[in-house]
């Protein structure tokens, strides 16, 4: 067994000594694989912790909200709905909610104004999400100016703002109470935006949906677990697209390193002739090639691994900011937590490091069984 | 040094690195839970329904609540003003 | 049948390129040969005359195309590439004609390298190895580049990773081809001595200074793939 360790060792020798020889195209292919790695990786944490988070977070969310459709659309909904509702078994509790919408020509941003059930807040006090206190440089007991829909002005003083540790859910939120909603909105009494309904067994939504949708028909139910499907489906399908974008680059990585490794050049192809003169066997010849595809995938996998987690983890995926933020002015300021999928990393390893080391191996294959009296010539 | 011993070291450290990166995410996993609770407590408190991840658009805002067969709703599959409207799809139903 | 023990036999040996093709060449035509062992041989002849296939034949390089080549009672023809090699490694020493050293291996590395695939332990390898370049007088290049050294350098060098792992015979083709005559001559006394350790070498040169040489113990002619006579 010794001897088998020690043979390796010295396939290894040579394999280093053999990558020595080109530095410079050897630590590009190196630098290029990180870096593709890297990417795939940092998108792979980062969804990953994020669908995490999300599925945690969410799961506090209403378990039924009801919306009522007019001609198509969300309209405002009766609150006589409440009444139509009736008494359905499972439903503990049912209420009306008050949410919309405002388009901040100053920041170019859109807000959301909420209602919250069970914070008093006095006329035209509002609390403010952390982001919009940072972006209109607002602290307690500053002056918020809006002008509603129909040109009337509106002063807000902010109470409080909400904390930053929360930004990932209220960055863009204003609270307000509901009368000073109404007075800006116009939104009459006895309309609601939606309603929530709370389930004592969340088996049972399904269900009482139905029964929702037969009592109420021009209205369209939505289930807390539709919500966490949601942000479990968006964020793999932004993985799709950045993996759409990375393919390309995984691409032309692929014909890179294919293109290294399947064509011998004479002098490589003398080199193995060489070897086998002077007593190396083809076993001896593949597995030093082995040992070369290895070293290279093994230390792109790693340090692009490594890389990828301090991105993510470290440095709150910085480079995925501008992807995400798009052209919102308020971009919450979140650090994602490091929730890591083991499978996931397992994959990438196996897709890093297997494939390369093929590709290194398979072409050596033909020169390394021919006899090597081509090297006497 | 042998290359190999150089080699060897080198694989070592990294090994050793991602290990602890395992150790790391489980540590500061914990230590984040406040945060997270207090995220929790707020959707349950403000009844919320979305991350406020993407506030460029209105119907990127609330994508759990947008309606995947309205039509003249400004859609993401409808047409894409924002960046945010390509790479986001409203609720799947099933 | 003592003789047997000590020498290396062919018999009806022949060697095609391209057999069954329209350029099929045979280099060796029949040749039957018996080289005494713990002797200097050389196989003379000019270019194309099949002296280079010979040798590649019988230090188990390539294969004949038929006929016998045995060592002793130890056949080496038509054996598998797995025995070939490990016989290699063990009884045969190559000097190529172009050193084929391989750049950028330290002068060290090079010697090293055909006993790599043994796995035996590094300290004492590289202690042959070091006694090896100082017998040679190479002891104070043994970091430098092989690309650096000098002609006659690169000799000693491929002369010392052809003794690192004491085969019994040294195959030398052409030795002295890139070589001016001093370091010819020098060439030539290495070999005496190392003939006088008990190894059996086996050259091949159209070079008179080699097969005019008083160390050299049997010159063999071959001529179009033939001995002769």
């Amino acid at each position: 067994m010794n001897h088998f360790f020690q043979k390796q060792r010295y396939l290894i020798d040579f394999t280093l000594a053999s990558l020595k020889r080109r530095p410079g195209k050897n630590l590009s292919l190196l630098l290029v694989y990180t870096m593709i790695v890297f990417l795939l990786a940092s998108v792979m944490l980062f969804t990953h912790a994020l669908r995490t988070e999300a599925g945690i977070i969410l799961q506090d969310s209403p378990e039924i909200i009801l919306q009522k459709m007019q001609a198509g659309r969300h309209a405002l909904i009766p609150a006589a709905y409440l009444e139509k509702i009736g008494h359905i078994r499972g439903v503990v509790s049912k209420h009306g909610r008050l949410w919309g919408y405002f388009y901040d020509p100053a920041v170019k941003s859109n807000y959301t104004l909420m209602v919250p059930s069970e914070r008093k807040l006095k006329n035209n006090e509002i609390v403010i999400g952390a982001t919009i206190a940072k972006t209109r440089g607002l602290g307690t007991g500053d002056i918020l100016a809006f002008r509603s829909a129909d040109g009337r002005p509106f002063s807000f003083r902010v109470k409080d703002i909400l904390s930053t540790e929360s930004e990932l859910v209220s960055a863009d939120l204003i609270l307000l109470n509901e009368s000073t909603y109404r007075n800006f909105f116009n939104i009459q009494e006895g309309y609601y935006t939606d309603l929530a309904l709370s389930v004592r067994n969340p088996n049972e939504l399904r269900k009482i949906a139905e029964k929702l949708v037969v009592k109420l028909p021009d209205t369209r139910p939505i289930l807390r677990e539709e919500i966490l499907r949601t942000y479990d489906a968006i964020f793999n399908w932004r993985q799709g697209i950045v993996f759409v974008l990375l393919s390309g680059a995984v691409l032309a990585f692929v014909i890179f390193a294919w293109d290294k490794a399947s064509g011998l050049s004479a002098e490589e192809r003398k080199e193995i002739g060489v070897l086998k003169a002077i007593g190396w066997e083809t076993s001896d010849v593949l597995r030093m090639k082995f040992w070369e595809g290895s070293i290279i995938s093994l230390s792109a996998f790693l340090l692009g691994y490594l890389a990828a987690y301090t991105h993510v983890f470290y440095a709150s995926a910085a480079l995925f900011e501008p992807i995400l933020k798009g052209w919102a002015v308020l971009y919450p300021d979140f650090h994602p937590l490091p929730f890591v999928d083991g499978l996931q990393v397992a994959t990438l390893f196996f897709f890093t490091v297997f494939p390369y080391t093929v590709a290194t191996i398979i072409p050596i294959w033909r020169a390394a069984i021919t006899d090597p009296d081509t090297v006497m010539r | 040094m042998r290359k190999s011993s150089i080699f060897f070291l080198y694989s070592g450290v990294l090994f050793l690195l991602l290990a602890l990166s395992a150790l790391d995410a489980g540590i500061r996993g914990d230590a984040q839970a406040h945060r997270l609770s207090l995220m929790s407590q707020q959707v349950s408190e403000l009844e919320l329904t979305d991350l406020s991840l993407f506030t460029e658009a209105r119907y990127t805002r609330h994508l759990s609540q947008a309606d995947l067969h309205s039509a003249f709703q400004d859609h993401p599959i409808a047409f894409e003003h924002f960046p945010s409207g390509s790479l986001v799809t409203p609720p799947q139903t099933q | 049948m003592n003789s047997a023990i000590h020498n290396i036999q062919l018999e009806q040996v022949k060697k095609a390129f391209n057999q069954g093709q329209d350029n099929e060449f045979w280099a060796i035509r029949g040749i039957d040969l018996t080289i005494q062992l713990h002797s200097a041989t050389v196989l003379k002849g000019p270019s194309g005359s099949g002296k280079t296939t010979l040798l590649s034949m019988i230090g188990c390089l390539s294969r004949p195309t038929s006929g016998r080549i045995s060592l002793g009672e130890k056949r080496l023809s038509g054996l598998p590439e797995r025995f070939m090699t490990s016989i290699r490694q063990s009884t045969f020493g190559f000097i190529f004609q172009q050193f084929n050293l391989i750049d950028g291996l330290t002068v060290l590395e090079n010697i090293m390298l055909p006993a790599y695939p043994l796995g035996l332990d590094f300290a004492e390898l590289e202690q042959s190895a070091r006694q090896l370049l100082h017998q040679f007088g190479l002891a104070n290049k043994a970091s430098s580049k092989v690309e650096w050294l000098s002609g006659g350098e690169k000799q000693r060098c491929a002369i010392c990773r052809a003794l690192i792992n004491d085969p019994e015979i040294l195959i030398a083709d052409e030795p002295t081809a890139n070589l001016d005559s001093k370091l010819s001559e020098e060439f030539m006394q290495m070999i005496d001595g190392l003939k006088s350790t008990g190894k059996t070498i086996l050259l091949t040169s159209h070079d008179p200074l080699v097969y005019e040489s008083p160390i050299i113990d049997r010159v063999i002619g071959i001529r179009d793939g033939l001995l002769e006579d």
